[in-house]
């Protein structure tokens, strides 16, 4: 009786302990929505804004709104244009590194080949470095390429893509790790029964590892979503840029815009999140396999 | 020949034929040493996807390309320009600035041309383009038209040194474009990139925008001497020759003519850390201050993951379902977003976080310009998306705990306090080893944060280049190429390639943690 009695008060202690924290983990993102409604980008505001405003939702969404000096602007939403270029360049850059990691993967697991395991640790280890301390050299690439090519150079999306292509080897790592997992024993006697290697590939190994790819795609393509530096640098004009960029540019010092900001956030922080948490349960295999989100 | 052949050949064909015409290309604007290196791709490519012995090489190659072409080549680029003096002073190759100096010109008094500038209506507003008209009296020229025009140009932007556009003769004035020219308070916003145009005339003469209202001919300053590279002055006899140790060129009394070229440099990128004071002193709190950061970032979020996880798997406790993903929330924002939140709430004068503390302490922390209270900010802030992933760490290795141990420690006499130290703890450190290591790194490098939220602020004093006390090595290294104005990319360099080494040991160390894992496991 005693030791249920004090369970009971060690279980309130710890549902109020918890219950604090969440509130507090969640204050700022209470906060930016209701940011998002408040009048004017600097106005001093209560926490519950007592008027409520649409401006920022206006301009983020592209509608008519009225500006500070009571004038009804409309202008095409620049907010919406990144985060489609933003959907756009992850998307695209998520595919090509499924179809490339995917088929490294297959080498490392199942082929038998000169430099294997070196390859496989150098990849590793090379991988650690973040492509922002090699910025210079990459500018110079997509500049060089841009000259032959000026479709894949700088200030394009297809440059930008090629230079997130070069992040595939931490996800050949985890789909090399899936495909270890699944015995080779099927596609032996398949190859017996006398199929090609290409096609017990693509016929059952692909088929058996589909929960990898989506892991994989989820994982790539937020981290394409949520990368700033090679994004702020290979990107010039303002048409081009991603969310992430251009999000940064609504708090420069000298132009410092709250509102606007909150807006951008909500409207495009809201499908990102729900995305993760419908796929949470796929992920966390994928995150505790190696992959730190970045 | 069946069509399942023939498609795989149709496209093996089509790229390789596409790719040898880019090297074509390239090895006609001049690049032979790339040109041949793509070549030799090329031909490494063709050849893996022909020869049945490379079959397990065709499933690599285009991983590995991209992989070469994007990370490792960058690398090797990287560390090799930190061997340099590259930089806003010597941005130029030797053949760049030889070709700089060659281009010099000099304009001459006497006759000069009348000039009209005709905006073009087609394009957009954000590189409008025009044509130009000259109109003069050339004697002394074997010109014998009056009037000449330019074909539509864009002008140069600020980065350009200078545009040359071909103007031709135009007999009859009908053919002049339709548009009104600019008026002079036009042309006075654009005399700076109208100043950098050189227009070609039929005769080849070249002339160049002396006043608002006129060009002139210009004729080269500099004559080269192909023997020993050096340069003399057309009109003063100087002599001027290039310094490969300093990368520039030289006046005989040892005066520097810009601008500077690239040379190898040796270690002096690398000695400059330890011997010039204004960059030792910066150097070393940004260094303490990574490391600082990295590890209280690590061992802070894993106290606070663990002890939720640990909670978490309470069998008592209701809705742990609920909680765990409202706990996992912070990490599924993406981080740009929650990182840029707090950018703002933290604002001293107008945030959110200030306000509320002044209504309830009457304080008023100054989060950005007091050095340590900025360094509390980011390690909360970094706190706050970290914990999450720990949580998700801890939670899945608990997993695998068995409980019947608890068991036997509560017949001991154990308590929660001493179980979580004693056992669980102890339980799941080993194998969360080369995990908390790579989170290490990745704080180590965690540029996003730091740049987003502080970008180094507060400024450190006396530095020699824009540098705070909150920069780690990564933003500093990204401020000293992008940011500071002498856009120092070799010394930038040199301090990427000793992140470089830092960094491949630790991912050394935790490869191998990581396989003495796996042994332990098999």
């Amino acid at each position: 009786m005693i030791r249920g009695k004090y369970q009971k008060l060690n279980l309130a202690l710890v549902y109020l302990l918890l219950g604090a924290f969440i509130a507090l983990t969640l204050f700022p993102f209470l906060m930016i929505i209701s940011i998002s409604f408040r009048e004017g980008n600097l106005a001093l505001g209560k926490i519950l804004p007592d008027k409520i405003s649409l401006e920022h939702w206006r301009f983020v969404l592209g509608l008519p709104y009225e500006n500070a000096h009571g004038q009804i602007v409309q202008e095409p939403s620049v907010v919406l244009m990144w985060f489609w270029n933003s959907i756009k360049i992850a998307a695209f850059s998520s595919f090509l590194i499924l179809l490339l990691s995917g088929s490294g993967a297959y080498a490392f697991a199942r082929l038998r080949f000169k430099f294997r395991s070196n390859m496989l640790t150098s990849l590793m280890i090379l991988q650690m470095f973040p492509q922002v301390l090699s910025l210079v050299a990459i500018y110079a690439i997509l500049n060089f390429i841009g000259n032959y090519i000026p479709a894949m150079g700088l200030n394009t999306h297809p440059g930008l893509i090629l230079v997130y292509l070069g992040g595939v080897s931490i996800y050949i790592w985890m789909i090399k790790g899936y495909f270890d997992t699944i015995p080779a024993s099927i596609e032996e006697s398949a190859m017996i029964d006398g199929a090609s290697t290409f096609q017990t590939f693509i016929g059952i190994l692909l088929p058996m590892s589909l929960p990898i790819f989506a892991v994989v795609f989820i994982l790539s393509f937020i981290s394409f979503i949520g990368e700033y530096p090679v994004a702020s640098v290979c990107l010039v004009q303002t048409k081009q840029w991603t969310l992430a960029v251009g999000a940064n540019s609504f708090l420069y010092d000298q132009n410092y815009l709250w509102g606007r900001f909150a807006a951008t956030a909500v409207l495009s922080g809201i499908p990102i999140t729900v995305v993760f948490m419908l796929c949470q349960r796929f992920l966390v295999s994928g995150l505790t396999s190696g992959g730190v989100k970045g | 020949m069946n069509i399942r052949k023939l498609v795989p050949n149709l496209i093996y064909t089509l790229v390789v034929a596409a790719l040898l015409y880019v090297d074509i290309r390239i090895f006609l604007s001049g690049h032979d040493v790339l040109g041949f290196s793509l070549l030799l791709l090329v031909a490494l490519g063709a050849f893996v996807y022909a020869w049945k012995g490379a079959y397990a090489y065709r499933y690599l190659f285009p991983s590995l390309m991209a992989f070469g072409v994007f990370v490792l080549l960058p690398l090797i680029y990287t560390v090799y320009i930190a061997f340099t003096n590259y930089s806003a002073v010597n941005l130029l190759t030797f053949h760049e600035a030889q070709k700089y100096f060659q281009r010099e010109t000099q304009v001459t008094v006497g006759q000069s041309y009348q000039f009209k500038l005709y905006p073009l209506a087609e394009k957009t507003e954000s590189d409008p383009s025009f044509r130009l008209m000259l109109q003069g009296a050339p004697a002394g020229t074997n010109l014998t038209a009056q009037t000449f025009l330019t074909g539509s140009f864009v002008l140069p932007p600020v980065n350009e040194l200078q545009l040359e556009v071909r103007a031709a003769a135009v007999a009859d004035t009908n053919a002049l474009p339709k548009e009104t020219p600019l008026a002079m308070r036009d042309i006075i916003k654009l005399r700076e990139p109208l100043k950098k145009l050189r227009v070609i005339l039929p005769d080849e003469s070249q002339v160049a925008m002396i006043g608002m209202t006129s060009f002139a001919p210009s004729v080269p300053v500099w004559v080269l001497d192909e023997a020993d590279n050096t340069f003399s002055n057309r009109l003063s006899g100087e002599i001027i020759r290039p310094d490969f140790k300093t990368g520039f060129y030289l006046t005989r009394q040892g005066q520097r003519i810009g601008p500077g070229f690239r040379v190898t440099i040796g270690f002096k990128n690398f000695l400059k850390i330890i011997e010039d004071e204004s960059i030792r002193g910066p150097f070393a709190t940004i260094f303490v201050w990574t490391v600082m950061f990295a590890l209280l970032s690590v061992l802070l979020t894993f106290a606070l993951g663990f002890l939720l996880a640990v909670l978490l798997e309470w069998k008592a406790l209701r809705g742990r379902r609920l909680l765990r993903s409202l706990l996992i929330l912070p990490y599924a924002v993406p981080a740009f977003i929650s990182i840029l939140i707090f950018k703002g709430l933290f604002n001293p004068q107008f945030g959110e976080i200030n306000t509320i503390l002044f209504s309830l302490f009457g304080i008023r922390p100054e989060w950005t310009t007091d050095p340590f209270l900025a360094r509390s900010m980011i390690l909360i802030v970094n706190l706050w998306l970290g914990y999450p992933y720990m949580m998700i760490l801890c939670t899945g290795i608990l997993q695998s705990v068995p409980s019947d141990i608890y068991e036997a420690s509560a017949i001991d006499g154990g308590g929660p306090v001493s179980d979580l130290f004693k056992m669980t703890l102890p339980l799941i450190l080993p194998p969360l080893k080369p995990l908390l290591i790579a989170s290490f790194a990745f704080n180590f490098n965690n540029f996003l944060l730091i740049f987003l939220l502080t970008n180094g602020a507060p400024q450190i004093v006396g530095a020699q280049s824009v540098v705070g006390y909150t920069d780690i090595l990564v933003t500093y290294t990204f401020n000293l190429a992008f940011r500071d104005s002498g856009s120092n990319f070799g010394f930038a360099s040199a301090i990427a390639s000793i992140i470089f080494i830092i960094v491949s040991i630790l991912s050394y160390i935790n490869l191998k943690a990581a396989t003495r894992k796996d042994e332990q496991r098999a």
